[in-house]
């Protein structure tokens, strides 16, 4: 009897969860271990996804059941491309998935945009999520105007938890060193830009009817606003999707609401404006805008273009820009410098010549970009397990150096010591949902590594 | 009455592996399949079966008489999204 195939799949998030799903199900005698470089598994579901959104956060249960309930190792608080390389995993797996997502955000690339008080949203979703990297950013919520730059789904989320209220707040997961700003916060109006106009915001109908129903929050768009163009009109007529028809009918509706006139908050949506420059001394004051219209391009797509100079100023003292996920290259494996992903042929990672590299595959945002929703993973994953299957089925696959899940298992804990496994992680999960269950909250987050290290156990 | 699914919906296509009655759509590979931002049950064929929701990792699936008040907008959504393109039309194609 020959050894079972064994697979390492690079980051535990959705995408990286799912391709151990589908793995197990298409071959049940393959071993997978998931690496992760924080202590705790499941990426965007933990770190992304907002804490007002816990039902979808309850997709963790899934994830648990169908990949380390079923013997999937978790190899946590390791990082591949620096604990260990590529290489090391090639000498002791038949495979390896990359599912390392999309870790940094897109620039607008106008002046000021590093001003103190102009982040990526991404950061700002990051830090109230409690991912330990980023707990000891500091967001300055004293001014009383927001501007959030973008019209999707991060723009939402982090529009909406700018206008919770601190009750809402506290019933979240939110993590408690962000809790306390939020809560303290003066900010009283938040505008949110969006380049292109109300038929192309890449909201969610979900998202959007959300916004407009925030207790106590006065959301604004002017009737002018949600007018479209006649290139945008025929676009919804034809080809519109279900989706975009049920954004621009929400925004009338909103436009013809009365005004909320004891609304704690307004938020304010704005179309068709980009950004022209962040201003300010040394943190930001305003931003100055300009008015785009609807052009199309020879592809037939419709896109925004400036239609003048920088018209208006908005007073703001916190600029966050949400114009979209990056992916970052990974030592030694080809990356595509252009598309930032892996390049790859239905999730098989291709070498500069084209040809398949043998038993290095990607999966979600490092595979196909930053686009889809938690559940686009799951089609992904099975169209990269599906070729994985294939050439192990053909024998296309060596057997690596070392074969036997203890060697990697040894030098992980040489090179990591304070690694966090399963149990460890089972560990942190149980304290923190125990100090949700006192707080009367769904789960009070540890946010740092060492208290993640403490609670999981492991010897740092 | 019928079930009704509501925006916390993540596409995970679970609900459509058990549908008894194929009533969910769009399925993956229908030409709407991608832009769709959730699935959405067919109110005049769903057979009240229950399958679907023990099938949602994320509980987005409710009865239409259970339906939380946050998610009210569920039932003439779903029956919307079928009034423009008709299941048969859906399976048809």
């Amino acid at each position: 009897m020959t050894a079972p195939a064994r697979v390492a799949i690079v980051g535990s998030g959705p995408a990286g969860a799912f391709a151990a799903d589908r793995l197990l199900r298409a071959r049940g005698d393959v071993e997978i271990d998931l690496f992760e470089r924080l202590p705790t598994p499941w990426g965007l579901l933990r770190a992304g996804v907002a804490p007002d959104h816990q039902e979808i956060k309850r997709l963790d249960e899934t994830f648990d059941e169908q990949t380390l309930a079923r013997g999937c190792r978790f190899f946590g608080n390791v990082e591949v491309g620096v604990d260990v390389s590529h290489e090391d995993l090639m000498r002791h797996y038949t495979a390896v998935i990359y599912a390392t997502g999309a870790q940094t955000d897109k620039s607008l690339g106008i002046p000021g945009e590093d001003l103190s008080g102009s982040r990526p949203a991404t950061e700002f979703v990051a830090w109230y999520n409690g991912h330990p990297d980023y707990r000891e950013l500091e967001f300055d919520l004293s001014g009383r105007r927001a501007v959030v730059i973008g019209n999707g789904n991060v723009a939402a989320d982090v529009t909406r938890m700018l206008t919770l209220s601190p009750a809402e707040l506290e019933r979240t997961d939110v993590a408690d060193h962000a809790l306390e700003v939020l809560q303290e916060s003066g900010i009283e109006e938040v505008v949110v830009l969006g380049r292109r106009g109300p038929a192309q915001a890449a909201f969610t109908s979900a998202e959007l009817r959300e916004l407009g129903r925030l207790d106590g929050v006065d959301l604004r768009v002017e009737a002018e606003d949600v007018e479209l163009d006649p290139l945008s009109a025929r676009w919804l007529a034809e080809r519109g999707t279900f989706t975009a028809r049920k954004n621009v009918e929400l925004l009338r509706e909103f436009a013809a609401r009365p005004r909320l006139p004891d609304a704690r908050r307004a938020i304010v949506l704005r179309f068709l404006r980009s950004p022209v420059e962040i201003r300010g001394e040394d943190r930001v004051e305003a931003i100055d805008i300009r008015r785009n219209e609807i052009v199309q391009s020879d592809d037939g797509s419709l896109r925004p273009r400036a239609v003048d100079e920088a018209d208006e100023t908005i007073e703001c003292g916190l600029v966050l820009r949400s114009v979209g996920y990056r992916a970052v290259p990974l030592p030694g494996v080809p990356f595509d410098e252009r598309s930032f992903i892996l390049p790859n042929e239905r999730g098989r990672v291709l070498a500069a010549d084209g040809e398949a590299l043998p038993g290095v595959y990607a999966v979600g945002w490092i595979k196909r970009g930053p686009t889809g929703i938690l559940g686009t993973n799951k089609r992904d994953a099975e169209e990269t397990v599906a070729q994985l299957a294939e050439d192990l089925a053909k024998g296309a696959l060596p057997t690596p150096g070392h074969p036997g899940p203890e060697a990697i298992d040894a030098l992980l804990r040489e090179r990591k010591p304070e690694l966090v496994s399963a149990e460890g992680w089972r560990a942190i999960d149980a304290d923190e949902l125990r100090r949700g269950s006192e707080a009367e909250r769904p789960r009070v987050k540890l946010a740092s590594r060492e208290e993640l290290l403490a609670a999981a156990g492991a010897r740092a | 009455m019928t079930y009704v699914i509501a925006g916390s919906c993540i596409k995970d296509d679970s609900c459509i592996e058990v549908c008894p009655v194929d009533c969910i759509h769009p399925k993956p590979g229908a030409a709407d399949f991608e832009t769709a931002e959730q699935l959405y049950i067919d109110p005049e064929l769903c057979i009240d079966c229950d399958a679907c929701v023990e099938a949602c990792p994320v509980d987005a699936i409710f009865a239409d008489f259970e339906t939380p008040e946050k998610f009210a907008y569920a039932l003439e959504l779903n029956a919307e999204f079928f009034a423009e393109r008709s299941t048969a039309e859906r399976t048809a194609a």
